[in-house]
């Protein structure tokens, strides 16, 4: 057996290492530690609970706005004001969270994954930060590779514009000042709206002409990974975007069947055997989780809880929310696309046109490809959505209602974060925050194993590849980036003894 | 004539990577001038160590530090995002490996901190210890000048806080440090004057509303923000003149108080941030 240790692992959010053991070639086992903890539940205890609607946004600088959104839905549902905000607030808080949807994927895309299979040094020569990197395995024909490489330069230019877009209705980002409990402090006006709308058309032509195209020709250049670092395969959603009634891609739960089923928050339940957490706090509901720290304990090789649904392993992201939206017949609607007259798109018929041309079947989305591909047409029915939410803003009527701040109470805020769902639980005593905790996609995604041994969903996703080249382990770094992790997000911690033994190192 | 390249090394450490999403924001130049060309005629930054875009990963780009340290004593720029967890021996945050064993955060900025010809400190956490330095510091968070100091390493720190900073205040430091080097004009906590000079509340748009006693009473209302907890009559940042995201918007036009993010207070004492508190309770609380 080799060991090999992957520290760090770049072009990700935050702080990760993983390490592998390989035998003949093949994965046999999968750890995936975070190295870096800041204790944002324990800053947040005893204060105004208004003020987590900022902190938490800081947890996290790439989706922030998802931190948002959940602390003013948790605050909302504390405060008892989940059916009182008024439309123009929600939509803004949508806007917001769906412009930040944009931003995320296509910066994911083509800023963090696209260097796995695009070749820059070849079109600009070996300038850094483009080198050192692992080598051996670019396989776009050059047409296409200086396509894809171009096209790396204007997403740079398009997520940039997201931002702007954000902006408009959130004052500045990252960390935007507008959503808060109650709606959101920034007005809807006509030329706000007009200028959202024509930055979001521009971005829309590209995720046609250039994100969609070019995941297209990655996937048919690299058509082994439609097999590779297929993963858990049970995916769950707790949805997100609300609507007057409902959310506008829908939650629930999927097995490798494709049979879908409704979530239930009260299943989810947080493992520590394998995390560096005293064991008494092992199991516990998010409302009722704690966090001791126990950096010396036997058998702990992350900080990063387990959490689980019903005790079973899930995957959560863009292929969660895909594959639920395609067993639920989730959106279907007209839209209109910027300069093309009317035309019907809905995820099960996206993604049905999309495997048709590709000759592949359903059971392929779970795999390193179909995550990426899940992602791009999320990107693309989201931002047709976001074009119709404009139009029902209403300039003049409110967007925001005023509130106490209760004694006492309790609130929950699900919702999704462009890598996953993304859960906020508040409990407020004395008008003071008394406990407050964060359970975030990438700590499902980059779990370790749990109570009952079962290794996390990137964990599983990685065992059992075969690894070509054990000095460039291409397929490991293009798995785990297939989830977009966010460590910043996940919180953990790491050993003062160095438990991650770097026996053999890669380089 | 031959471009002078200037080599950057940029460490995340405790923070939540929104300087560097903020650094990609930059409209002119933008971050792919910064990347590829020649900011200032002759001089190119050679970004070597940047773990959000670099390609490389592992081993093969810590040995990038390594070398940079080696090869480049005293001439290249070090920037730091986050702060710099120091409880416990640093044990809070690690960088790859050295000697088969974790590299701690703090041990790894002392180091390059040490051989680099200056250091920016970039945003509110690396400047201060910002939020994760916030009650109770579970993590012993500290800013680099702070660490640079308990360690009495001399090399010159520019702080540019904010949370996040803002990308003009980035580059537009880069351009005056490959024009001028080290003969920077900073204030007394060594931000640049050049953008931490004003005082939001002398430059607000709101500031005829706080003259003629003109006060919101609540979020989304016109007038100034005082009474909601807008800090900007403490707060020294350009925000109102430059405003945010390409000049579109900043925190008190979109109706949002002033959090005061570009402060040493910030966020323990700018906060509640959406209750009143005057400088005055701000010193007392400093006591």
């Amino acid at each position: 057996m080799q060991k090999i240790v992957i520290d760090p692992i770049t072009r990700i959010e935050g702080h990760l290492a993983i390490e592998v053991m390989v035998d003949k070639g093949i994965v046999k086992e999968a750890k995936s530690s975070g190295t870096l903890f800041r204790g944002f539940e324990l800053i947040l205890k005893g204060r105004d609970p208004r003020d987590a609607n900022r902190l938490t946004q800081r947890i996290c600088g790439v989706c922030p706005a998802s931190h948002a959104t959940a602390s003013a839905l948790g605050l909302d549902s504390a405060f008892g004001l989940s059916d009182k905000i008024p439309d123009n607030g929600r939509i803004i808080r949508n806007l917001i969270l769906g412009a930040n949807f944009l931003q995320s994927h296509i910066l994911h895309f083509y800023h963090l994954a696209a260097l796995d299979y695009v070749d820059v040094s070849s079109a600009i020569g070996e300038v850094a930060p483009f080198v050192p990197r692992y080598e051996g395995d670019y396989r776009l024909p050059s047409k296409v590779n200086q396509s894809a490489l171009n096209h790396y330069l204007g997403a740079l230019d398009i997520r940039r514009k997201a931002h702007e877009m954000l902006a408009i209705f959130g004052g500045k980002m990252p960390h935007n000042v507008a959503v808060v409990p109650g709606g959101v402090t920034e007005k809807p006006t006509i030329d706000k709206i007009t200028n959202f709308l024509w930055r979001l058309n521009e971005i829309r032509e590209f995720i046609e002409n250039a994100y969609i195209p070019d995941i297209l020709a990655v996937a048919k250049t690299y058509k082994d990974y439609f097999e590779i670092g297929k993963g858990c395969q049970n995916l769950l959603a707790y949805g997100v975007f609300e609507l007057r009634k409902g959310k506008f891609l829908k939650s629930g739960i999927i097995s490798e069947k494709l049979e879908c089923n409704n979530f239930e928050a009260e299943n989810i339940t947080e493992d520590v055997k394998h995390s560096w957490y005293a064991d008494s706090t092992s199991g516990k509901r998010p409302a009722q989780g704690e966090t001791h720290p126990e950096p010396e304990k036997k058998g702990g090789y992350s900080f990063i809880k387990s959490p689980r649904y019903g005790g079973k392993v899930y995957e959560l992201g863009p292929l969660a929310r895909m594959v639920v939206n395609y067993a639920l017949n989730g959106p279907v609607r007209n839209l209109r696309s910027p300069g093309k007259s009317s035309q019907s798109s809905g995820v099960k018929s996206l993604i049905n046109s999309l495997l048709a041309e590709l000759n592949a079947k359903p059971s392929a989305l779970f795999s390193v490809l179909g995550r990426h591909a899940a992602r791009a047409l999320e990107c693309k029915i989201v931002a047709e959505a976001m074009a119709s939410w404009l139009e029902e803003l209403k300039p003049g009527e409110p967007m925001y209602i005023t509130y106490e701040i209760p004694q006492k109470s309790e609130g929950i805020g699900l919702t999704e974060a462009p890598r996953g769902a993304l859960g906020h639980w508040i409990k407020v005593k004395d008008k003071k925050i008394e406990r407050y905790q964060v359970i975030t996609p990438t700590s499902w995604n980059a779990s370790p194993k749990d109570d009952r041994d079962q290794p996390g969903p990137i964990e599983q996703a990685i065992i059992g590849t075969k690894i070509k080249d054990e000095e460039n382990p291409f397929e490991i770094v293009r798995i785990v980036r297939s989830f977009d992790p966010c460590l910043a997000c996940a919180v953990h911690l790491i050993t003062a003894k160095g438990k991650r033994l770097g026996e053999f190192k890669i380089g | 004539m031959a471009t002078k390249e200037y080599p950057v090394i940029w460490l995340q450490a405790a923070g939540c990577t929104g300087c560097s999403v903020s650094a990609l924001n930059a409209v002119s130049p933008k971050i792919k001038n910064l990347l590829l060309d020649e900011i200032v005629p002759g001089k190119h930054i050679n970004l070597r160590f940047q773990a959000t875009i670099m390609a490389g990963e592992g081993e093969p780009v810590i040995e990038v530090l390594r070398d940079t340290q080696k090869e480049k004593k005293g001439e290249y720029i070090l920037i730091v995002e986050g702060a710099i967890p120091t409880a416990a021996g640093g044990i809070y945050g690690s960088i790859g490996e050295e000697g088969g064993k974790p590299a701690t955060i703090l041990k790894r900025v002392e180091d390059l901190g040490r051989d680099a010809q200056m250091t920016i400190a970039l945003g509110s956490c690396a400047a201060y210890g910002g939020i994760p330095a916030a009650k109770p510091n579970p993590t012993g968070c500290q800013g680099v000048k702070e660490v640079f100091e308990n360690k009495k390493i001399k090399t010159l720190v520019i702080n540019l806080p904010g949370c996040p900073m803002h990308p003009d205040w980035f580059l537009g430091t880069i351009s005056m440090i490959l024009l001028s080097g080290t003969s920077l004009d900073l204030d007394e906590i060594a931000r640049p004057k050049l953008f931490y000079g004003k005082l939001i509340h002398e430059n607000c748009p709101r500031r005829a509303d706080f003259d003629k006693g003109k006060f919101a009473e609540a979020l989304g209302e016109e007038g100034c923000l005082y009474k909601l907890g807008c800090k900007g009559h403490y707060t020294y940042a350009d925000c109102p003149l430059r405003q945010w995201n390409n000049g579109l918007n900043w925190c008190i036009k979109a109706g949002s108080p002033c959090l005061g993010c570009v402060e040493p207070e910030f966020p323990d004492l700018t906060s509640p941030f959406y209750e009143k508190i005057t400088w005055e309770d701000v010193k007392c609380k400093k006591l």
